[in-house]
Order: C-alpha cells, then sequence, then structure tokens
C-alpha cells in the first residue's frame, strides 16, 4: 500500500517592496533600540524599563515565599533546637554537604540531639531536598538570605549555635499542625 | 618648533590620545553599558576601583574595563603546536596597524592660519599668512586613496592569522573574512566615486571644506544632502568592513568558534580585537568627514557665523582660537556620534548570513554604486 503523506501547505505572507529593501524596517529596528536606549539613559530611575534588581541595596522583598535561602534550625519552646539527629537530611543531600554527630539528650522522650550540626555551603546546591526530608520541621530555608560570596573558606561553615540564631520557634507536631510559624519576618 | 616635533606630537595626540582611548573605552562604553541600557540592563557596576567604595566609579565599570586591560597583558600566550610562529605572532599588528595608519590623512581642523581670514562670497576662506597643518599628521592630495589602500592592508592580517593558527576553523573565519573585506572594499568603492566626482578631489581636508559651501543659501553641502545613496551604501560597506555585527561572519560560535581569532590568547587577542574597534572609530571619522561636514560647523566660517552670502563681514565674530575649538569638538562629536550608531546597529540587527551578505554586497551595492555613479555623472555634467 502506498504511503500517503499530508502536506498542509502555508500561507506565506508576501513581502512588499519596502520590506525587501530593508532599509525601513532597518530603520524601525533602531527606532526601537535608540528609544529604548534614551530611556534607560537619560530619564530618571524610576520612568527607567531596567528590569535588573540590585541586591542587596533594593532588599529581598521581591522574593517569592518559597525561595531557598540560607539555612536554619527551629527551635522548642524551651529554646532548644529541634533536630533530633535522625541523619534524613543528610542522608538525601546530594552534595553530602551536611555534618551532624548526634549527642544523648537528657529528655528520654527526646532520645538524640545533634551535638555537631554543620552545613557546607561552599558544596550546598540549594535543592532544598533537606527540608522536604526532615520529618522534624526542624531545618528550613526560608530565611530570604541569600547565599552570599565570600573571601574567607572558613565563613563558610554553618555550625549549629550560628543557624540556631537564625531559627525559630516551631510548634509543629506529627503531620505537619501547627508548624506555621509567624516570628520570623524578612 | 622643528616639523618632527610638530608630527610626532600630531601622532601622539590622534592616534595614542583620541583614537587608542576611544577605541578602547568602546569595550566598556560600546560593548558593555550602550547593549545593557538597549536591553533594560544596568551593566557592570558591582566592582570598585581600587577599594575605594565611591558610586560614581562603581556605577561606570571602570574596574571592569582596567582588569580587562591587566587581564589581557598577563594572560599566557599560546602558540598552538604547528602554527607557523613568525606569521602567527605578525598577524595581528597586520590586522591592528591598518586601523591606526589611516589616521594620518584625517584633517581634524583646517589648516591654522597664522594671518587673517577673509570669506568670500563664493563661501572660500583666504588666509593671508601662512596656513599650517596642525591639525592633520601629514598631509596628502590623494589622502582618500591612501586611506583605503592601508584599510584594505589588513585583510592580509585576518587571511595570514587563519592560515598560520593550523587550525580548520581559524582557516575558515579567515577566508571568509578575507572574501567579505575584498566583496565589500569594491561597494565602498563605487560608493565613493560619486562623492569624488561632486567634489572634484581625493583631498580629506580640501573635500571638508567644499563641504562649507551652501546651497540656495540655507543647506550646507554636506555628503549626505549631495550624495544620500552614497552615504547609505557608504555606511552599510563601512560597517561590513568593520567585521562587526551585524556582519561578523568570519566569527561564530557555533560554526566556526571565533573564526581566525580562534588560536589567539593574551594581548594578541586584544590587539585583534583593539583592531576591530579602532576600524570602527575609523569608519566613523570617515563618514563624519565624507557624509556630514568634518569639521565643519554650519554658518560657521574662519571669522564667524555668516547667515547668508558671506559679504566680508561676519554676522556674528568669534574668536579664532574659539573657532578652532568649535571645529576640533565638531569633528570629535561627529566621530563619537556615527561609533554610536554602528553600535546601536550592531545591537539591533540580527547577524546576516554568509550567502546574504554576498547577496548584498554583490547583487545589491555593486549595482546601486553603478547607478548611483551613472546618475552622478550626468547630473554633475548637465549642471
Ligand atoms: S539544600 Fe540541598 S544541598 Fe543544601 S544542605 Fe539541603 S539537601 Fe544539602
Ligand atoms: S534537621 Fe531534621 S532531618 Fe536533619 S537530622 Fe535534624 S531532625 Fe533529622
Amino acid at each position: 500500500m502506498a504511503r500517503t503523506i499530508n502536506v498542509v501547505p502555508q500561507e506565506r505572507v508576501p513581502k512588499t517592496f519596502w520590506e525587501k529593501s530593508y532599509v525601513p524596517e532597518i530603520m524601525r529596528g533602531l527606532a526601537v533600540t535608540i528609544r529604548q536606549f534614551g530611556r534607560n539613559t537619560f530619564s530618571r530611575k524610576e520612568n527607567r524599563d531596567t528590569f535588573t534588581i540590585e541586591y542587596p541595596e533594593s532588599g529581598t522583598s521581591h522574593y517569592p515565599e518559597r525561595y531557598r535561602g540560607r539555612h536554619r534550625l527551629m527551635l522548642r519552646e524551651d529554646g532548644q533546637v529541634r533536630c533530633v539527629a535522625c541523619m534524613c537530611c543528610s542522608t538525601i543531600c546530594p552534595a553530602n554537604c551536611i555534618h551532624i554527630e548526634a549527642g544523648e539528650h537528657d529528655d528520654p522522650t527526646v532520645e538524640k540531639y545533634p551535638a555537631v550540626f554543620v552545613i557546607d555551603e561552599l558544596r550546598c546546591i540549594v535543592c532544598g531536598l533537606c527540608v522536604e526530608a526532615c520529618p522534624c520541621d526542624a531545618i528550613r530555608m526560608d530565611t530570604g538570605v541569600h547565599m552570599q560570596p565570600r573571601f574567607d573558606r572558613t565563613t563558610a561553615f554553618h555550625a549549629r549555635d550560628e543557624m540556631m540564631s537564625r531559627g525559630g520557634l516551631s510548634l509543629a507536631t506529627k503531620g505537619g499542625r501547627d508548624a506555621v510559624n509567624e516570628d520570623y519576618t524578612w | 618648533m622643528p616639523e618632527w616635533i610638530i608630527t610626532i606630537v600630531k601622532i601622539l595626540v590622534i592616534v595614542f590620545g583620541f583614537v587608542m582611548g576611544v577605541a578602547s573605552l568602546l569595550t566598556l562604553v560600546g560593548d558593555r553599558k550602550q547593549s545593557a541600557k538597549i536591553q533594560n540592563r544596568i551593566g557592570p557596576n558591582r566592582a570598585t576601583l581600587f577599594g575605594l567604595d565611591i558610586q560614581f566609579f562603581k556605577n561606570l565599570g571602570i574596574s571592569h574595563f582596567i582588569a580587562d586591560g591587566i587581564k589581557m597583558v598577563l594572560k599566557e600566550n599560546t602558540i598552538p603546536n604547528g602554527a607557523n610562529k613568525f606569521l602567527h605572532g605578525l598577524a595581528p599588528s597586520l590586522v591592528f596597524l591598518p586601523g591606526l595608519f589611516g589616521w594620518a590623512v584625517i584633517p581634524f581642523m583646517d589648516t591654522y592660519c597664522t594671518g587673517d581670514i577673509t570669506v568670500l562670497a563664493n563661501y572660500q576662506e583666504v588666509c593671508s599668512g601662512e596656513e599650517k597643518r596642525y591639525f592633520q599628521i601629514m598631509h596628502m592630495e590623494v589622502g582618500l586613496l591612501y586611506a583605503f589602500a592601508i584599510t584594505a592592508i589588513s585583510v592580509y592580517g585576518a587571511a595570514i592569522a587563519g592560515w598560520a593558527s593550523n587550525n580548520k576553523y581559524s582557516l575558515i573565519g579567515g577566508l571568509r573574512s578575507s572574501a567579505q573585506m575584498i566583496s565589500y572594499e569594491v561597494a565602498i568603492g563605487l560608493s565613493l566615486a560619486g562623492v569624488i566626482l561632486v567634489y572634484g578631489t581625493l583631498d580629506l581636508n580640501e573635500m571638508v571644506r567644499m563641504q562649507g559651501h551652501q546651497m540656495w543659501g540655507i543647506v550646507p553641502m554636506w555628503g549626505v544632502f549631495v550624495q544620500p545613496v552614497a552615504f547609505f551604501m557608504f555606511f552599510l560597506a563601512g560597517m561590513a568592513e568593520t567585521k562587526r555585527a551585524p556582519f561578523d561572519v568570519p566569527e561564530g560560535e557555533s560554526e566556526i568558534v571565533a573564526g581566525y581569532i580562534t588560536e589567539y590568547s593574551s594581548m594578541k587577542f586584544g590587539v585583534m580585537q583593539l583592531g576591530e574597534y579602532a576600524a570602527t572609530v575609523f569608519i566613523g571619522s570617515l563618514v563624519a568627514i565624507m557624509f556630514f561636514g568634518g569639521w565643519q560647523v554650519p554658518f560657521l566660517y574662519g571669522d564667524g557665523f555668516h547667515f547668508g552670502t558671506p559679504t566680508g563681514t561676519p554676522d556674528v565674530a568669534v574668536p579664532y582660537a574659539l573657532i578652532v575649538l568649535l571645529r576640533i569638538g565638531s569633528m570629535v562629536i561627529k566621530t563619537l556620534f556615527f561609533v554610536w550608531l554602528q553600535f546601536m546597529m550592531r545591537w539591533t540587527l540580527p547577524r546576516f548570513r554568509y550567502d546574504q551578505i554576498m547577496t548584498l554586497g554583490w547583487k545589491i551595492l555593486l549595482p546601486l554604486g553603478l547607478a548611483n555613479l551613472v546618475i552622478t555623472a550626468l547630473l554633475s555634467a548637465i549642471f
């Protein structure tokens, strides 16, 4: 059986003489770029079309709500760290950049706490998987603070206490109820 | 002062001060800032200058520009295996130098007159004293031919660079650029034939003087008014000569990497790039000289402003020093304007395909140039 191929002929817009000569079209293009150049060079700041956002001068208010910033460790009601050193986050972390050493907690109902909890920001790819993996709402990336360039590598290791200082109260229980926490504004 | 000291000062000021200054600044202002403005961006504005946190310098992006230069000089200079070392080293200067040699005949001002100037009724300026050429490096009756003879040499640079690199992409890039430049030499030459017919001289300074004449007492006899078609052709072909977008087929990221520049690094690469910018400035100055009156300021003559036919005394007398400054400023501003316009075109148009470039050169510009020449010849024979 012979194959049939369906061909749909396309209507082509015929070019007029002036379009073919390029001259008026180039003039139109030039007018656009010159207008844009003039507006972005000579007019006042607020009238410009520039959409570059100048971080950090302009702040972070334009970041979407779910923007993944630097990590923070959430706190219990008594100010202790919520993390139970279950290693879920360091297991899932694709960059292998979370280092946790568990210690025994005084409270027998809590079992463990992180004696050492370090995130190496130089290796972190800001994927947010650690936040997803955490069963306790202990680690979050909702600070809205950019990962910043730095001159010294040692400052790129975020230790537990530093991340706790950014942290806030979380009363989340199993299933994520009460996880909303309003005390951190950015 | 002996003549040769004056010449050296002229070379230093014009070539190293003006041309090199503008050409290297273009890497910052033209490529970074201007494109940013057109594309609704800001452009470089972060790096501080020597740690000085001055907003003005940060906004200008000066340190990016300085870092560029330092980087070029300090980078390792690699020569590929199998490359012809001598020619590989020679080619960048062959690309670069023609762009500078051409400036020898560019007049930035009329001859400096030591005596008084009277303006005749036919707009000619007569100098009673000695005429000194302080503002043109070398006076040449055939300045125009010289300028084009010199710029044509940069074809060799591109071709040799492509061949000496021992790289297929470079070779194709070199071939493409020589084909393109040779095609557009023809268009450039023909477009100027009409201009030469109208002004009847090859001396660039004389050409500018002729453009001080007025048509019907109001319109200056600038090339763009008497030869509009030639202006378009020359501007187009001149842009093609500089090998910048939209005519940048000698380079093509996707097909032939950076063309004949592919195998160049460090300052050799920098010099090649700078050569393109210098060529842009040179084309800008030629457009200003031949089509926009060069150093002429409308209605300003050797002794002041004359509105209507000159009657011996100027309508508004202007001291000679101020006239000199105005005229130099006029030439510089016109040149910069056309450099700006070329960059504007560069950021407006998509690049041509190779066959389109050849079609434009041989099938459109060449017949157009011939037609323009014939019509100009007929008109100037009749009137
Ligand atoms: S954001 Fe991703 S890479 Fe960074 S610590 Fe969390 S899991 Fe690891
Ligand atoms: S932050 Fe969460 S996932 Fe990571 S160890 Fe602590 S409790 Fe487990």
